[in-house]
């Protein structure tokens, strides 16, 4: 059974190193990371670490990142996709516990729900993640309380029938879209976040995408 | 009838833009029925201009006061439009770079050997 790890990266050059190091510490050694038209040295470094490499030659968004590496999975039949954040925030210790009910074939995707302690991320992000939920179920009629988490895990039957068309952060809540229209089951399992200093600033984008996604959602739904 | 000087400005900016519109068609730029659609929207526009009484009919049968009241709420509405129209274009063309660049990060992949 292969299980590929999906890293998208922009501009992640001062965590990938330690990312791949933490991926392969627990033995996942299938990880491709997307360059996502990074600027800064994530590119050099990604091929340091002998990972499978594909680059995106202009900065097209996580949806666009995450899309190639679905594809990527499709074309060499990988069994399971995890998708992993690059800047740090998660642990690979997680994955194991993502991938369980992937194997005993309770789940069709797995999203890792952040536990976070008091005061670590600020209020106003915490808003903004409770308005992303909440957009997502008016969209999609799911309720999940962590819409937005970067760690997710994917059996062979999701991934062929996922079709992801958002290029931006708005594809967090698109996965729910996918799940919905084709009936996947969906279960929840909690993770531990980590929120360094880095890891907020490299996700600040999370909280405007949360403003952004229901309006280009919609856009979506128009195009052809 | 009394032609006032904001009248005589107009027309002559809605006949340039009418010219661009029949040059862009005989460029083939645009397709007959984008070219149809401009040609109406700024001959209609020249009519309007040049006879503002004749659209208070209009006007009145649909229960506005002015014809100039329906010219304005009806630009308005098909602007609304239009803009929607392009953000939706706009999004398709994106998509499209996104299948290109993916594309192109696929085939340039080094040939990797999964065990």
């Amino acid at each position: 059974m292969k299980t590929l790890i999906i890293v998208p990266a922009f501009n992640e050059g001062k965590s990938l190193a330690g990312v791949v190091t933490d991926l392969r510490s627990h033995g996942f050694k299938d990880i491709v990371v997307i360059n996502d038209g990074s600027t800064d040295k994530t590119k050099e470094i990604a091929k340091k670490q002998h990972v499978i490499l594909l680059h995106h030659l202009i900065n097209r968004g996580l949806g666009a990142a995450l899309g190639t590496g679905f594809e990527f999975a499709k074309r060499n039949n990988f069994d399971f996709i995890v998708t992993f954040d690059s800047d740090g925030q998660h642990k690979a210790k997680e994955i194991k516990s993502l991938l369980a009910p992937l194997f005993a074939n309770t789940a069709d995707v797995v999203i890792g729900k952040r536990i976070l302690k008091t005061g670590q991320i600020p209020h106003s992000r915490k808003i903004m993640n409770f308005l992303a939920n909440v957009a997502t179920y008016a969209f999609f009629g799911i309720w999940t309380s962590d819409s937005q988490s970067g760690l997710r895990a994917f059996n062979k039957k999701a991934i062929a029938s996922i079709n992801i068309k958002a290029d931006r952060m708005e594809v967090s809540s698109e996965f729910f879209r996918e799940i919905q229209k084709n009936k996947l089951n969906l279960v929840e399992v909690p993770i531990e976040a980590v929120y360094t200093k880095y890891s907020m600033a490299s996700s600040s984008q999370e909280s405007l995408a949360s403003v952004k996604m229901p309006i280009r959602l919609l856009l979506g739904q128009f195009r052809r | 009838m009394n032609i006032n000087p904001i009248q005589i400005i107009l027309v002559i900016f809605l006949w340039f833009a009418l010219s661009r519109v029949i040059l862009q068609f005989r460029l083939g730029q645009i397709s007959p029925i984008l070219f149809s659609f401009w040609a109406v929207i700024f001959t209609s526009a020249i009519f309007v201009v040049f006879l503002p009484n004749e659209t208070t009919l209009l006007a009145q049968a649909v229960g506005i006061g002015r014809g100039v009241d329906l010219a304005v709420y009806a630009s308005i509405v098909i602007l609304f439009y239009l803009v929607f129209r392009i953000y939706v274009y706009i999004e398709s063309v994106r998509h499209d770079i996104t299948k290109l660049v993916r594309q192109i990060a696929l085939e340039n992949s080094p040939k990797q050997k999964i065990k």
